[in-house]
């Protein structure tokens, strides 16, 4: 009996790595058109490969353009998120009042929003007040959901830091910046860097709040669908969609292991 | 002489509850005083109001002679040894210890020193470089009074220092905790629902109930001489005995409160009561029996040798009236 359940069958088996090579074969097919010799149609299979677009696209000028800004906005989108999650959490943790609950779910509501609908109030809230489209826009814009992360990560951990480890600091003669310094952020350092790549890394990629919120720049992912539209060099899209997966990979994998580790840091305490 | 600390009229109310409720209260220098009391009687508050972490909503609170209102627990020469310890998780005890010297600004190499000989004092050497989640209960515990006494207090909190250790640790650190005391000259104020240790470790007592003192006194006070019903009951777990059965058994028509170990077996002397055993609890040292007398319920202690009656069993008991303590003003 146990061991029957223990042991998938045969089709189970083969549906899981289908189900597996669907999510992850397209993945592939855009690195392997990245090397592709044929630049108007993703032609199957590919005539040739070469390396020529990873100079192309180095020499592109547009490319740097929007690699900039991308990197601009995820890093300062995050930064604001940082400070802010932080003390929302901090807030909302540390104390019981009037409407926690409501507040709570205020902050996290922005991620649960589908971004269209965060896109279109944001564009028109910016018109209503005349502020012109701009980088800070954007960043406005992607502020709204890094802070959620940012947030969901501190809130977690900021419970683990009993509250009386503050009153413990204070008593013993820290006042509230070193009771931060040596006390609290030693204790959830780890999840704000977890939270904190995790919303450069949404920031990165993102497409329909930016679309909403940006004027004439040009965001990474927001250049790559523009030019899902011209014919020509088409494996510069590709070479830059590999990049970004492995710019956004990175981070991400960075931060599950940190919060793993960090879990047991914590966790080690109490 | 001043006084360690000094509450007057002091009160601390959170919304519609009075946790603490005018209180009066001086503690000595170099006193070792309990504040007694069930929890929510406002004793922890009463502490918390001290270290700093609570403000009054009025009255006026003083540490050695300085207003103490307005001022922040980390400006306040008050350590505090907590209930759960509170020890940092990220640091190592060493670490620990010394935190209140680091943030102070006293170099590494003389607050280590500092903190080492703070655990020594702790009967903890050579303990620095383990983190706490390595440490027993009893352990984690003399590493958060290390942590607290390393910065040479006035006054030393203690919120339920022994309430978390075993039967036998508890005992030890009682006697620990008062040769301390002694050793220091501080003066210790600590908190504790746990009538036996305030009794067996403190000078004074101050016996807490809704958010009032009820009674200060040193231990002998407050056992053989409370003052109220509740007192009697809550630190003494006396026979509290109403007006009419007093008048009746040759007192004046008050409360009254008599001890269990007052109440003797007799054989047919003067004054003797008849009573009827309803049960008896093996203690140790001593039996309890729980009598009935007239239809007032009375505990009575008989020293382990005696000749124990059986339970059912009709006695005859006895006390002489001055063990009887008549109290004041009890409602």
């Amino acid at each position: 009996m146990r061991s029957d359940l223990a042991r998938a069958s045969l089709s189970l088996k083969v549906a899981a790595a289908a189900g597996l090579l669907f999510l992850h074969v397209p993945i592939l097919l855009i690195f392997v058109y990245a090397f592709t010799t044929e630049e108007k149609s993703y032609q199957w299979p590919p005539p040739g490969f070469t390396t020529q677009w990873l100079a192309v696209t180095w020499n592109r000028p547009d490319v740097w353009q929007a690699l900039g800004l991308s990197v601009q906005v995820a890093a300062i989108s995050t930064a604001i998120a940082l400070v802010l999650g932080t003390l929302c959490a901090a807030a909302i943790s540390g104390s019981r009042f009037f409407g926690r609950e409501a507040i709570s779910l205020l902050v996290i509501l922005p991620i649960a929003l589908p971004g269209i609908i965060t896109g279109i109030s944001l564009r028109s809230a910016f018109s209503l007040m005349e502020i012109p489209f701009s980088m800070w826009t954007i960043i406005l814009g992607h502020a709204t959901f890094c802070v959620v992360v940012v947030y969901n990560n501190a809130v977690a951990r900021f419970r683990r830091v009993s509250g009386s480890l503050v009153e413990a600091s204070m008593d013993l003669g820290a006042n509230s910046f070193q009771t931060f310094r040596y006390c609290i952020l030693p204790n959830i350092g780890t999840a704000l860097v977890a939270g904190g790549m995790l919303a450069f890394a949404l920031s990165f990629d993102e497409v329909i709040v930016t679309t909403f919120t940006a004027g004439q720049q040009q965001t990474l992912p927001i250049w790559m669908l523009e030019e899902l539209v011209r014919p020509r060099q088409r494996p510069v899209t590709n070479v830059v969609a590999m990049v970004v997966v492995l710019v956004t990979l990175l981070p991400i994998l960075a931060a599950y292991y940190l919060t793993r580790d960090g879990d047991q840091v914590a966790g080690s305490g109490k | 002489m001043t006084n360690a600390v000094s509450f007057k009229q002091v009160s601390r109310h959170f919304g519609s509850v009075r946790a603490v409720d005018a209180v009066d209260l001086d503690i000595g220098e170099g006193e070792f005083f309990a504040m007694l009391g069930p929890s929510g009687s406002g004793k922890t508050t009463c502490l918390r109001l001290i270290a700093g972490f609570e403000q009054p909503t009025s009255g006026h609170i003083e540490i050695f002679g300085q207003q103490a209102e307005g001022v922040p627990p980390y400006r306040r020469n008050v350590n505090t040894v907590f209930q759960d310890y509170a020890l940092f998780p990220h640091l190592n005890v060493l670490d620990n210890v010394s935190y209140g010297l680091m943030v102070k600004g006293v170099g590494k190499a003389e607050r280590h020193r500092d903190a080492e000989a703070a655990l020594e004092l702790v009967k903890l050497p050579g303990y620095g470089s383990r983190r706490p989640s390595q440490l027993s209960g009893g352990q984690r515990q003399r590493v958060a009074l290390a942590r607290a006494l390393v910065n040479k207090p006035k006054v030393l909190l203690l919120d339920e220092p022994l309430g978390a250790l075993d039967l036998k640790l508890r005992e030890n650190m009682q006697e620990e905790l008062k040769s301390l005391q002694k050793s220091l000259g501080i003066t210790f104020v600590f908190v504790t629902h746990d009538q036996g240790e305030a009794l067996s470790m403190a000078n004074r007592v101050a016996v807490f109930d809704q958010g009032k003192i009820m009674q200060i006194g040193s231990p002998e006070d407050i056992y053989q001489r409370p003052n109220s019903r509740f007192v009697a009951d809550f630190v003494g777990s006396s026979n509290v005995l109403p007006p009419d059965f007093v008048a009746k058994h040759g007192g004046e028509r008050r409360w009254a409160s008599l001890r269990p170990e007052a109440v003797r077996i007799v054989d047919g002397e003067a004054g003797a009561l008849d009573a009827i055993v309803v049960s008896r609890s093996y203690l140790g040292g001593t039996t309890r029996l729980s009598l009935d007398v007239d239809g007032q319920r009375i505990n009575a202690l008989v020293p382990a040798g005696h000749p124990l009656p059986e339970e059912g069993a009709l006695i005859r008991i006895g006390f002489t009236p001055r063990d009887l303590h008549l109290m004041d003003g009890a409602q």
